[in-house]
């Protein structure tokens, strides 16, 4: 069988997947009686076409982003983390705790403090399904499934029984400090002079989600542990074999993914909501999943995937606003491309091949 | 406790259980054959929608189900053409289905009946209407002191076994159905043996791609009964994201059973227990400390992950689950 050349397998297959994607969400519009070309012009004005709308597409592309490279970091050992949407609450519940509890004098020391709250939480939530894939042979995407549920429950009962503030009827912290807010994207462009809308939650941890994107690169293909952790997830028995400890790599995968999913909460609940609520994460821990099919599980193309499902969220939201089109129609756009990308890449991939083959020969 | 509130809690125990049942079993024949299913959520959200768009516009709760069926099916093909005919990534072809039917069933929820997404109430004959069995007491207004007067073997059987939808009798027969079509029939024998070791299966001469299509087309059609359930007999019509995690718990009991029928069986009823007794009481004081609702809630996935972790007893999945099959060339 001929190999494809590489470029066409990284950017046409993702695209093409994409592109049919759309081609079905336009039919579905287009058969609720409804103008697909006017939606797409709004979502694209509405996501694109001034700072505001840019801010809300990066502030949700900086969610995908850390749940994407938590997928993707687990993805690369082979192991199918379907719990960031538990890890990101927890990883919530350690932000808040640190910013709750601890009187931070300046927003960037308690940036750093709620960094490792978040990654403490969302790594220890990861911990005990890894432990207990690796130790006791549970089966990782049920048992962080499981956790998904179990991290939903126990924010329920903290935050009526627990953090709830005295007085208070909805389910939700107590607000932070003043002083823990962060700097907004358009304070940080305007230092260099770059207009920018300050009006939307986009903030500095989009910088740090772009930090972590590098880091997870480097760690990949830079260090020991990233090798031992691509080798694990390539062949297993080689690896073992090699000397690889399987007990250790899948701890530090599932830890890392946790952590990486904890993260999200700099962004969503120190940066925009400014305080705990019940669900802080919405959603965004299994769209990690089809933006780490879509970035091709590497740390680049995953970059690229959350600011294009920042834009699709953003243009949702601008949908529902402007048209009967509801919103969901991105839910049913992003199941397609976890469907086409995840589930049936073959379907694209080996006619693609069949064509590339034949025209070398 | 009394009486009455016992006998309340056994009842809706029968119908929270129903289509945790249904589901369980759907995901039995598709796991048994080698077919991971997590999309158990999404087949029966989009059933569930299905039957109740399809029984207000006919007026016929039958259309309705099939409907329902019809529904399932589809997403169960979609299922089975990426993880059997493509050999995609069976997990990940859940997980899209869930999504799938999320956003579909709102979609064309809000643009057909325009509620927000959920269907205008079923009435009369679109819903499912209760059966009540010889000698029992009918469950009606007048009938309600009668009832309440009644000592525990009568009270059981007019309040908890009596006065369903057929589909509650349905799935309760589905359990010795599913159990004589698993181990006492060629076909079963073939199921089972396509989700242990289905080169062997291939060397008799069977079809594996035959056999796992057929199993996941009754993981579709038992589906449709759950959602067909959910929309026209336990509530009145279809509500936006109606399902709310049952097919994960349904996994949840799968797992719990060990993938067997009559385990399934006590499961489902164990997790249809625990959902009633969440909604009953808030939160439960037994004397040394309170269990709030919200760690009754997360019990089943609690017991399953504690279950799966070969703590208590080990629950084995299917030696051939999630790996398509690849004929040796």
């Amino acid at each position: 069988m001929g190999q494809m050349p590489r470029w066409a397998d990284v950017v046409l297959v993702p695209l093409i997947c994409l592109l049919i994607a759309f081609l079905f969400c336009g039919v579905l519009i287009w058969s609720i009686g409804q103008s697909p070309v006017q939606a797409l012009q709004i979502m694209v004005s509405g996501s694109l076409g001034s700072t505001y709308g840019w801010g809300y597409t990066l502030y949700y592309a900086t969610n995908f982003m850390f749940t994407g490279l938590a997928v993707s970091i687990a993805f690369q050992a082979s192991l199918f983390n379907i719990g960031g949407e538990g890890q990101a609450t927890l990883g919530g519940l350690g932000v808040a705790l640190a910013l709750l509890y601890v009187p931070w004098p300046h927003w960037s020391l308690a940036l750093a403090g709620a960094i490792v709250g978040a990654m403490l939480f969302g790594g220890a939530w990861a911990f005990i399904p890894a432990w207990l894939q690796a130790k006791r042979g549970s089966h990782i995407v049920i048992t962080t499934m499981m956790f998904n549920f179990i991290a939903y429950a126990l924010m329920n009962y903290l935050l009526v029984n627990v953090l709830r503030p005295v007085g208070k009827m909805d389910p939700a912290s107590a607000r932070f400090d003043k002083l823990t807010y962060l700097p907004k994207l358009g304070d940080i462009l305007g230092l260099v002079g770059i207009p920018f809308s300050n009006k939307n939650p986009a903030n500095i941890s989009l910088l740090i989600a772009l930090a972590c994107a590098l880091g997870v690169w480097a760690l990949l293909w830079h260090t020991r542990l990233g090798y031992a952790l691509r080798a694990f997830g390539k062949q297993e028995k080689a690896a073992v074999y090699a000397g690889i400890n399987p007990v250790r790599i899948t701890l530090y995968a599932l830890m890392l993914s946790g952590g990486l999913s904890g993260m999200m909460a700099i962004n969503s609940v120190q940066g925009e909501a400014h305080r705990l609520l019940l669900n802080s994460v919405e959603g965004a821990g299994f769209i990690g999943i089809a933006v780490a099919l879509m970035g091709r599980n590497h740390p680049f193309g995953i970059v690229i995937a959350s600011i294009l499902f920042g834009f699709l969220y953003q243009g949702g939201s601008q949908l529902a606003l402007g048209t009967t089109i509801p919103r969901e129609v991105i839910v049913v756009l992003q199941a397609l491309v976890i469907l086409f990308t995840g589930a049936l890449p073959y379907m694209v991939q080996k006619p693609l091949e069949r064509l590339f083959v034949r025209r070398a020969v | 406790m009394e009486l009455a509130s016992f006998l309340q809690i056994l009842d809706s125990t029968v119908r929270l259980a129903t289509p945790l049942l249904f589901a369980c079993l759907a995901g039995l024949y598709s796991e048994r054959a080698g077919v991971f299913d997590i999309g158990l959520e999404g087949k029966m959200l989009v059933a569930a929608f299905a039957s109740a768009a399809a029984s207000y516009a006919t007026g016929s709760v039958w259309i309705g189900t099939l409907a329902g069926i019809g529904a399932a099916l589809l997403f169960a093909g979609i299922h089975g053409l990426a993880s059997i005919t493509f050999r995609g990534n069976q997990l990940i072809s859940g997980v899209a289905i869930n999504f799938l039917a999320s956003g579909l069933t709102v979609v064309l929820g809000t643009s057909w009946f325009h509620l927000g997404g959920q269907t205008p109430a079923l009435t009369g004959g679109m819903r499912f209407e209760d059966i009540t069995l010889p000698f029992a007491l009918e469950n009606t207004v007048a009938n309600q002191g009668a009832l309440r007067e009644l000592s525990l073997i009568p009270g059981i059987y007019s309040r908890v076994i009596s006065g369903h939808s057929i589909l509650v009798y349905v799935a309760l027969l589905m359990v010795p159905a599913s159990a004589w079509l698993l181990y006492r029939t060629r076909f079963g024998l073939r199921l089972r043996a396509v989700g242990e070791n289905p080169a062997a299966v291939d060397t008799a001469g069977v079809s594996v791609v035959g056999l796992r299509y057929a199993a996941v087309a009754i993981t579709g059609v038992l589906c449709g009964l759950a959602g067909a359930y959910m929309s026209m007999s336990l509530s009145a019509g279809f509500l936006r994201e109606m399902t709310a995690g049952r097919g994960y718990i349904a996994l949840a009991a799968l797992i719990f059973a060990k993938w067997r029928p009559w385990y399934a069986l006590m499961a489902c009823t164990l997790f249809g227990l625990l959902d009633a007794v969440a909604i009953r009481f808030q939160s439960i004081d037994v004397g040394v400390f309170v269990i709030p609702v919200q760690f009754t809630q997360a019990l089943p996935y609690i017991l399953t992950v504690i279950i799966l972790a070969g703590f208590v007893g080990k629950a084995i999945p299917p030696r051939a689950g999630g790996e398509p099959y690849v004929k040796e060339r």
